[in-house]
């Protein structure tokens, strides 16, 4: 398991937290009750399951819906 | 695609304003219909795109956002071939998320600020003894770090070698320059201001002080209130019923204009945003003052204060004890002292060290047979004569006399609230010294503005003898003073005033002995100097133990609190007065409706913006008196 924070834009609605947080716990290998969104600050965190999936990917899933990834970190 | 319009909202919202300066213009002034109500439509479609996607998004993941009930207002403007409210709708809807976002960004600058001081690079040793420039995260606990002039240190960690001084206001908000040697302790985040320092990474990332503080300060503006999630729970039915109360409307008065209407009219905007913007902006306005409000619930408690419990030594008074009183009896005065000095200087009681600063010069003589007894003092044997230095019990058992004068002598020092230092020589009293702890500077000023902020009862709780805690009381009007207490007498205090007097409680301490009632009072005030256990147990802390934020935080969560409740009374007083107008005059329609909206998502944003420059007001002293 690793621990990743991932940056993104400026979050304005509430509902982007709601998307966010369900597009991240759809993902296989994500710990689905460590998912947080900071609404305020931007930042989603979370556990995921290294062998199953990327950073990359978690950063894939969130951009497709419109919001940008500006930083992120997993260890 | 989905990617490439959410990405180009502003371009989009910029174009759909030209056409529709465009359609207005052919229409009145030109009187051409036809481009008119082409411009009308382009500026729809194109306009709808942003708002129907991220209402899709929404819907897939079983979310009715505000986006679902636009959209569905546009598309059957639409159908009715209302060109004009279509175009205009999603105009000011996409215009009003621009400014929101504009303005949400200000609310959250306060965080910002504190967030851009965090390193971003370091200069790491690497295996050829060189050094490297990193990004901050690559730097590993153990890693040898170099910090020149004018940077940021980017790790906690201790000195190598080197010396400098550093400015460490990020942490402690004190902004006086500390000096660093081989040795000392650095922090993240702070800047040395001059000198060249090499250190070694303790604590790197989000375990270093200024990382806890940061993400605290971040989960704190994301924490919700009872109140939140009530409004949490209650948007997620409110919409969905908006979205059937127009469906109904619809299917009985057959007026699909009234419906889409009142889709628009019912939008929740200002109610989802009010709060949350009211919390950042308070929680904000506490970082750049020195005051970490953990979170919303935090500063709902606080807002409601009755009782303020304080530890005594450290809290109100400075922790530095210092001799305020003195008598000699008899003669070879001198020589005692010196006896004095000899046998303190062998302890670490903080008595002892008042003491040694009382008397400054001595000459030293060696100490022999030292004796410890346990809540007495000291006896010892100094160039062949018996020492004892202690309390007045240990003066008895020593077969000590103590004639009438002395007696009141002591008498009088207890009642001014110090703690006693008895010296005899050869089982003759010598010396007589009252210790006492100096009152902060500045408390009494900020005891009386607690009052004023509405603060009913000022209690201290310590653990020092009665007559000292009856002193300090006296000298700062207080309502409580309770002496001899230990930690759990401490807790238990608090506990009867939460339970049996139903008070809310905060409890003021150092974060370290005082932790049971830290945690058992409503709110655990610590005067944290940025230390690890003052930051967690907590629920507010006082960066820089500095007790003048007190009030400073109880009377921004005051101005947080009552926010919250007028921007929770704008959103609803909008949505009712909307809704009201749409059945009770013939002016309102959807066009109007969404202008209403977003200029009320702005009042509460600014309203809450309010917060950042919130500050208590300064009476001047001369009108308490």
């Amino acid at each position: 398991m690793k621990k990743a924070t991932i940056q993104l834009e400026t979050l304005t609605c509430p509902s982007c937290v709601l998307k966010i947080e369900s597009a991240a716990k759809a993902l296989d290998g994500v710990a689905k009750e460590s998912v947080k969104v900071l609404f305020n600050s931007g930042k989603v965190k979370l556990d995921f399951d290294e062998k199953k999936l990327s950073v990359e990917d978690i950063e894939k899933a969130i951009a497709a819906l419109g919001y940008e990834v500006k930083k992120s970190q997993a260890k | 695609m989905q990617r490439f319009i959410l990405g180009k909202k502003n371009h989009i919202t910029l174009i759909s304003a030209i056409l529709i300066a465009t359609g207005f213009t052919s229409a009145l002034v030109f009187k051409n219909e036809t481009v008119a109500a082409w411009a009308l439509v382009i500026a729809s479609v194109l306009g709808a795109a942003p708002i129907a996607i991220q209402a899709y998004q929404a819907l897939k993941v079983k979310v009715v956002s505000i986006d679902v009930l636009v959209t569905i207002a546009v598309a059957g403007a639409f159908f009715i071939k209302n060109f004009e409210e279509s175009a205009i709708v999603t105009f000011l809807f996409l215009f009003g998320a621009f400014l929101e976002q504009r303005t949400l960004n200000k609310t959250r600058s306060a965080i910002k600020e504190l967030t851009e001081m965090a390193p971003e690079s370091a200069l790491k040793q690497m295996e050829n003894r060189e050094f490297e420039e990193v990004d901050v995260d690559e730097v590993d606990v153990g890693d040898i770090l170099l910090v020149k002039t004018g940077a940021k240190i980017p790790v906690d960690g201790t000195v190598l070698s080197g010396e400098g001084s550093v400015n460490e206001a990020s942490i402690t908000g004190e902004s006086l320059p500390v000096s660093k040697e081989k040795g000392s302790a650095v922090f993240a985040g702070t800047i040395l201001d001059n000198g060249t320092i090499q250190i070694a990474a303790d604590r790197v990332g989000e375990d270093t002080t200024f990382g806890k503080i940061i993400e605290l300060v971040e989960e704190a503006q994301d924490s919700k209130s009872e109140a939140e999630r009530f409004i949490d729970r209650f948007s997620k039915y409110y919409t969905p019923a908006v979205l059937l109360i127009g469906i109904i409307v619809w299917i009985f008065s057959r007026n699909l204009e009234l419906a889409i209407t009142i889709l628009v009219l019912g939008c929740p905007g200002a109610l989802v945003i009010g709060v949350p913007v009211s919390n950042v902006a308070g929680i904000g306005n506490g970082a750049r003052n020195g005051v970490l409000l953990k979170g919303s619930e935090v500063i709902g408690d606080f807002s409601r204060l009755d009782t303020v419990a304080f530890d005594k030594t450290g809290t109100l008074t400075v922790g530095n004890p210092s001799v305020s009183e003195k008598a000699y009896y008899g003669d070879h005065i001198e020589e005692a002292l010196g006896y004095l000095a000899s046998v303190e200087r062998q302890s670490d009681h903080p008595l002892a060290k008042a003491v040694l600063e009382e008397i400054g010069d001595a000459t030293f003589s060696p100490v022999e047979n030292t004796e410890v007894v346990k809540g007495g003092g000291i006896t010892a044997t100094v160039d062949g004569h018996r020492i004892a230095v202690g309390n007045v019990a240990l003066m008895e058992r020593e077969g000590v006399i103590i004639s009438g004068q002395t007696k009141a002598d002591i008498d009088r020092f207890e009642k001014n609230g110090c703690s006693l230092v008895l010296t005899s020589v050869n089982g003759e009293l010598k010396v007589l010294m009252g210790v006492r702890d100096q009152v902060r500077p500045g408390v009494k000023e900020d005891l009386s503005r607690l009052r004023k902020l509405g603060v009913k009862n000022l209690v201290m709780l310590s653990g020092d003898n009665q007559g000292t805690v009856d002193a300090v009381s006296r000298e700062l009007g207080l309502t409580e003073a309770h002496g001899n207490m230990l930690p759990e007498d401490k807790s238990a205090y608090i506990k009867k005033l939460i339970d049996e007097k139903k008070q809310i409680v905060a409890f003021v301490g150092d974060g370290v002995n005082d932790s049971p009632s830290l945690a058992l009072a409503h709110i655990g005030v610590a005067m944290g100097s940025g230390t690890d256990v003052a930051i967690e147990t907590s629920d507010v802390v006082l960066m820089n133990s500095d007790f003048s934020r007190l009030p400073h935080a109880l009377g921004l969560a005051k101005a947080t609190a009552r926010n919250m409740k007028q921007n929770i009374f704008i959103a609803v007083g909008v949505v009712l007065f909307l809704l009201a107008s749409v059945f009770f005059s013939e002016w309102m329609n959807m066009s109007i409706g969404m202008l209403v909206h977003e200029a009320s998502i702005l009042v509460v944003i600014l309203n809450g913006m309010r917060l950042l420059r919130y500050k208590l007001r300064k009476k001047p002293a001369k009108q308490l008196q």
